[in-house]
């Protein structure tokens, strides 16, 4: 019951161990004690989905779990997308598509894609507006984020075959 | 919130006596989705965490005795991907996949819905009406209680210091039997419920309505059980006039209050629309069965 706790745990492949008060949530460990940066805080109570990563393969917000809990568990964040330097097909179609004004959203919304094309590769258009309604976006409107998943989940099937 | 301490428990007992140890500022940490956000927004000042989640029984969904056991901090997500569950309580994996985002989805907990006490509680109607029960395990042992004693006022319940919710237990689903929810909000996704309506019901082989259970939310203090509206319907074929008097006694059931979501009129007229509506859907996956 000490202040500072010790955890371990596994992020985009990685096995990382930090100090964790606890009380802090795994947003802001990620960000202050690990130093990913990508994941952001936008309203901090689950709303937003800017902070939006998965964990043993559920889409979380990391702002409403603790670091504590992630004790033995496998995190996948926005780091851990691209390969090296070669994008993603959603970061690419994401650019491509210009599905992204400020940015501020946009790791939260590709984690958020990358989980449903992970669970489903062929979602309908509505499918793909349900899954992401938790990412809010104050920029760019939805249409080209929506445009930009259903091409990325198209070029991922035929990669495919 | 530097001064709150974290506990992880692994058996049932542990968590019971840390709950107990850690006297009234001690709080139950299932999906954390409404925990976490009442930290940030500075409503509770917690001393300890009781994290029961690695309590065995608290994660995972199993058939026992004819009915399903629910793990009551099993995330949304994997209560709606069970095929066999969703077969057999639709109304109830329906309500549950209400419950906010993808995100929120993820880790939101029957547990939570319910010890939250939010009489807009979407999962609670449904279960209410399928006769769910909650295994709650405390420092006095387990003991089993209907869903329905669980919300005794807004954010409060009825469980002792030291007792969490660890399981819900849904009975065997008799033949020609289906379930049904429906909620309104202003919005198609992620919003709370004006009111809400569980219809749960069981024909006889003629397709007469033998048994049917309604429970109505977000139109009292907690989410209750409106037996007269299940009666109004029993031993017909949910013809007009069976649903004209559902309509009628959903309506009586309600007291509503009047809040920037909806007036008391208008939850009123609601309920009795969506009481007819669910009971619609139930009645027809149920002859979908027969």
């Amino acid at each position: 019951m000490t202040s500072r706790r010790h955890i371990s745990a596994t992020v985009n492949g990685d096995p990382v161990e930090f100090l964790s008060e606890a009380g802090t949530t795994l947003l802001d460990a990620l960000r202050d004690e690990l130093g990913l940066t990508g994941s952001k805080e936008g309203c901090g109570s689950g709303d937003c989905g800017a902070c939006s990563v998965i964990v043993d393969g559920r889409l979380i917000c990391s702002c409403l779990m603790l670091a504590a809990e992630a004790e033995g568990r496998r995190i996948e964040t926005i780091e851990g997308m691209a390969d090296g330097s070669t994008l993603h097909p959603l970061q690419r179609k994401f650019l491509e598509h210009a599905a992204l004004q400020c940015g501020f959203c946009t790791p939260g919304l590709l984690v958020a894609a990358k989980a449903l094309l992970d669970a489903n590769p062929d979602p309908s258009e509505s499918e793909t507006r349900y899954w992401l309604a938790g990412n809010l976006c104050r920029c760019t409107g939805y249409d080209k984020v929506i445009r930009a998943v259903m091409d990325a989940a198209a070029e991922l099937r035929q990669a495919r075959v | 919130m530097s001064q709150i301490a974290y506990l992880a428990p692994t058996s049932a007992d542990e968590a019971a006596a840390a709950l107990i140890k850690g006297g009234a500022t001690a709080r139950v940490l299932s999906g954390g989705t409404d925990l976490l956000v009442q930290l940030r927004a500075g409503r509770l000042a917690p001393g300890l965490i009781v994290d029961v989640k690695r309590v065995p029984g608290a994660i995972g969904i199993r058939q026992e005795d004819g009915g399903f056991v629910i793990g009551a901090s099993t995330p949304g997500m994997t209560i709606g991907e069970h095929a066999a569950l969703e077969k057999a309580w639709p109304g109830v994996v329906e309500a549950v996949m209400l419950i906010g985002s993808t995100q929120i989805q993820g880790r939101a907990s029957i547990a939570g819905n319910l010890c939250n006490a939010s009489p807009a509680a979407d999962s609670a109607p449904a279960l209410i009406a399928a006769r769910a029960t909650c295994v709650i395990v405390g420092p006095s042992g387990r003991r089993e209680a209907p869903v329905e004693a669980i919300g005794i006022a807004p954010g409060r319940t009825s469980l002792a210091k030291g007792e969490f919710v660890l399981e819900i237990r849904l009975p065997p689903r008799a033949a020609r039997s289906a379930d049904a929810y429906l909620r309104s909000i202003p919005r198609t996704e992620m919003d709370i419920a004006v009111v809400g309506a569980g219809v749960n019901l069981t024909l006889d082989a003629d397709g007469v309505i033998a048994d049917a259970r309604v429970a109505l939310g977000a139109v009292g203090p907690t989410v209750a059980l409106a037996p007269d509206a299940g009666a109004a319907i029993i031993g017909t074929r949910l013809d007009e006039a069976a649903l004209a008097r559902l309509d009628d006694a959903a309506r009586s059931a309600c007291q509503p209050i009047s809040d920037k979501r909806g007036t008391v009129d208008f939850r009123t007229k609601i309920a009795g629309v969506l009481a007819r509506r669910a009971a619609a859907i139930a009645y027809g996956r149920a002859r979908g069965r027969a």
